[in-house]
């Protein structure tokens, strides 16, 4: 049992716990991207705007995540060839970042959402009087604020995120808990890889959330 | 000048105004009075487009302000300047980034200039060594000054508070008062919707008296305080005034 903690061994798994990080980061920044702008089109006046905000919330909140993950990876190419004519090998990297990505956007947009209402009406109103145009307003001064007031909640999608992550195992990318998975396999033993694993993961979503602790008694502290 | 002609604004079933025409000449200083609730806020928000009357027109030196004319109407916006009761600078601004802001999105100035005229703004209302703090270590004296020097970088013609002293504790309302009297001094245009008779008295014009969305009168502001015409401006007075 002891030689499967070979420097070798630990070094693999530690690059799977940098791909789920790296999951994790690039899909809480691009569903960042994406809960803005749906955010936005939820709180439009534009009836067909907020309809595209509604359904793309209600389908990636109200559908399983593998299957969300599964349908881009198996469902996706299908459509491709149908469409061109041609095959696409699927990435599973690239398409579990999608996948992760666009299931977090409809998590953040309501997020996202939640925090612009929750701005004070005379930032607006002040952004009216002194003529500043809608982008401006929101860049500038509706947004910072907004995510001011959301930053717990979006450490924790950011947390779950990691942890969700491993979902990509089942299709093949090589994150953390694939890496155990595969050590289990090689050393018929899955008891010692599992517990890396879960040590790994512990040890970023703790200091996660401590790193965020952190920041936010900083930015109390700036007003 | 600004003529609002039979202007009528609801929300709901509720009538908030009703039938208000009003004058107000380049260089006077018009005090909206009233008892809570009359309809002054909403006055002064459709003036500036803030609220959308439900009837009635607004002319802007001698034309029609027309929200559906989208480019002249924000031309015609950019001419007034609005302060409202609760300041609304931006929290997440310093005192200089809020006043140069528009200077730089919306009146198309260089960073140097939107500089420039922040700082001469920002030392009129004695507030140029506050200019890197946030609005949230400012006192609400200092809060309602920076916001008046915010709405004055943009060269408005004319300016509209609305209650702007009615937050502060009382030994701030005199320095606030003071910058707006200092603006009258130099022939700006101003309808100040206030509680300070005061203000309204010796340094406004005009007073405007309105009641449950109506103008009950309308006179020369010596002559108002000193001799109301209408029973109910009385009224209001020997309510405010405490003897
Ligand atoms: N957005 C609104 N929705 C509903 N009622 C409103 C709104 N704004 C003002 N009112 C009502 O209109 C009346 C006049 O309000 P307002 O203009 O703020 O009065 P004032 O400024 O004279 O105290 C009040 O009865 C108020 O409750
Ligand atoms: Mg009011």
């Amino acid at each position: 049992m002891a030689d499967i903690f070979t420097a070798d061994n630990l070094l693999f798994m530690l690059k799977g716990a940098g791909f789920s990080l790296l999951l994790a980061l690039g899909a809480v920044a691009i569903g960042c991207v994406l809960g803005i702008i749906f955010a936005v089109f939820k709180l439009s006046k534009n009836k067909i705007l907020n309809w595209l905000g509604n359904i793309y919330v209600e389908i990636f909140r109200g559908t399983p995540m593998l299957l969300q993950i599964l349908f881009f990876y198996l469902g996706v190419p299908v459509i491709y060839q149908r469409i061109t004519g041609t095959r696409m090998n699927a990435n599973p990297y690239i398409v579990g970042l999608i996948a992760l990505s666009f299931n977090s956007g409809a998590y953040q947009t309501e997020l996202i959402r939640s925090g612009i209402q929750g701005v004070d009406k005379g930032q607006w109103e002040a952004c009216e009087t002194l003529g500043i145009d809608y982008k401006t307003m929101m860049k500038e001064i509706i947004l910072p604020q907004a995510f001011k007031q959301i930053i717990p909640p979006l450490v924790s999608e950011f947390i779950m995120l990691i942890k969700d992550s491993s979902l990509i195992s089942n299709i093949g990318a090589l994150e953390l808990l694939y890496s155990a998975q595969v050590l289990g396999k090689k050393y018929y033993d899955y008891l010692d890889p599992l517990i890396i694993a879960a040590v790994m993961y512990l040890t970023m979503t703790v200091l996660i959330s401590w790193l965020s602790k952190k920041l936010e008694r900083r930015l109390a502290v700036s007003d | 000048m600004i003529k609002v002609e039979h202007l009528h604004k609801s929300f709901g079933e509720f009538k908030a105004l009703k039938d208000i025409s009003l004058e107000i000449r380049d260089g006077e200083i018009v005090s909206l009075i009233g008892p809570s609730g009359s309809g002054k806020s909403t006055l002064l928000r459709c003036i500036h487009g803030l609220e959308q009357a439900d009837s009635g027109t607004i002319y802007l030196d001698g034309e029609v302000m027309d929200p559906s004319n989208k480019e002249k109407y924000r031309e015609q916006r950019k001419k007034m300047g609005f302060v409202f009761q609760h300041f609304n600078l931006f929290n997440n601004k310093t005192v200089l980034e809020n006043c140069m802001l528009a200077q730089i999105t919306s009146a198309g100035r260089s960073e140097q200039e939107a500089y420039d005229i922040s700082m001469e703004y920002l030392t009129r209302v004695g507030m140029a060594d506050k200019a890197d703090s946030y609005p949230s270590r400012l006192s609400g004296g200092q809060k309602q000054r920076a916001a008046i020097a915010r709405a004055l970088c943009m060269n408005p013609e004319m300016m509209l508070f609305d209650e702007p002293t009615s937050a502060l504790d009382p030994e701030m309302i005199k320095e606030v008062l003071d910058v707006m009297k200092d603006l009258g001094r130099q022939g700006m245009t101003m309808i100040v919707v206030t509680h300070e008779m005061g203000f309204a008295r010796k340094v406004g014009s005009r007073v405007v008296f309105l009641e449950a969305g109506e103008i009950i009168e309308e006179n020369e502001s010596e002559a108002f305080f000193s001799n109301p015409a209408s029973e109910r401006a009385r009224d209001f007075l020997s309510k405010v005034f405490y003897d």
